[in-house]
């Protein structure tokens, strides 16, 4: 599992890399306002996937049950 | 992760919410400004802790009519989401009115002290102190059937408490807060513009859905539990 979110962080990085003129153009856009939905996104998908695995994990013990 | 589609759907309403509500055109009104997009997180959080009250309220009728416990565990989760809810929305609204009812030309005690007399904020708390009592009765009692039947019949009361303490007292006394005597401060069709009810609806579903998730977490993870113990 650790493994797999070093892996999803790099290619994250990496497509911020690659795409970073044309994001910046709309990052830049409308006094900014992508830039707190972009914050708001992240916070949201961190919280997300905590409830995903935290759900994944109680699946999982009432299966061993 | 099991029947996932309508945590799915959460998750959706809110990604939307997130992105729509913060670039849609809102009214304009000079003291709200842009912080009227509040309404679709504080507002939210409220609707939100409202509705699983209601399924709390549910679930400790269910359990006196069946005595199944696990509707006793249900019950008591969905009270504990909703109060993150209530805090939550307790939180937003310090922030909220922090820029936009206090009187820049009055002192902050001042102006802190017609604050704290909203009617609004005295009877949220009111329901909120007796959905905390509901938590402390339920942990003071340690006979597992008594500690069900107990507290059901008191979060029914809890739940009735809603009615004077939200939604009739401080819709009759004059208040800062929207939503007083001219009826309903959320489903008041003269309130809201129709941009604002095309995020705020879908908003309110999306936070409800992602509340019912946690509670359902941790209903799940109660029962393992009390599985173990029994053991």
């Amino acid at each position: 599992m650790k493994k797999g979110f070093s892996i999803a962080a790099f290619m994250f990085l990496t497509l911020f890399a690659n795409a970073k003129g044309e994001i910046d153009d709309v990052m830049k856009a409308n006094g900014k306002i992508y830039v707190v939905i972009a914050v708001m996104l992240t916070i949201l998908a961190g919280l997300i996937l905590y409830l995903v695995r935290l759900d994944r994990k109680i699946s999982k013990l009432e299966k061993n049950k | 992760m099991h029947k996932s589609w309508w945590k799915i759907l959460g998750v959706l309403l809110l990604v939307y919410t997130f992105v729509v509500g913060l670039l849609i055109e809102v009214p304009h009104n000079e003291q709200l400004a842009e912080t009227i997009r509040n309404l679709f997180f504080h507002v939210c959080m409220w609707f939100g802790m409202m509705i699983l009250f209601i399924i709390s309220f549910i679930q400790a009728i269910k359990y006196l009519r069946t005595g199944k416990h696990v509707h006793d565990i249900a019950s008591r989760q969905y009270a504990g989401v909703g109060i993150l809810f209530g805090l939550l929305g307790y939180m937003t609204g310090a922030i909220w009115m922090s820029y936009t009812w206090l009187d820049s030309n009055k002192s902050f005690y001042e102006s802190f002290d017609s604050i704290a007399r909203e009617p609004k904020l005295i009877g949220a708390a009111i329901a909120l102190l007796v959905y905390a009592a509901y938590l402390v009765l339920r942990d003071s009692i340690t006979d597992m059937d008594k500690k069900a039947r107990i507290s059901s019949v008191y979060n029914i009361f809890a739940f009735a408490m809603l009615f004077p303490s939200i939604w009739i007292i401080p819709r009759l006394l004059p208040s800062l807060h929207p939503g007083g005597s001219e009826g309903n401060p959320a489903l008041n069709f003269k309130d809201a513009s129709m941009n604002m009810r095309l995020v705020f609806y879908p908003a309110i579903a999306g936070w409800t859905l992602i509340g019912v998730w946690i509670a359902t977490l941790k209903i799940r993870l109660k029962i393992l539990n009390d599985q173990k113990l029994m053991q």
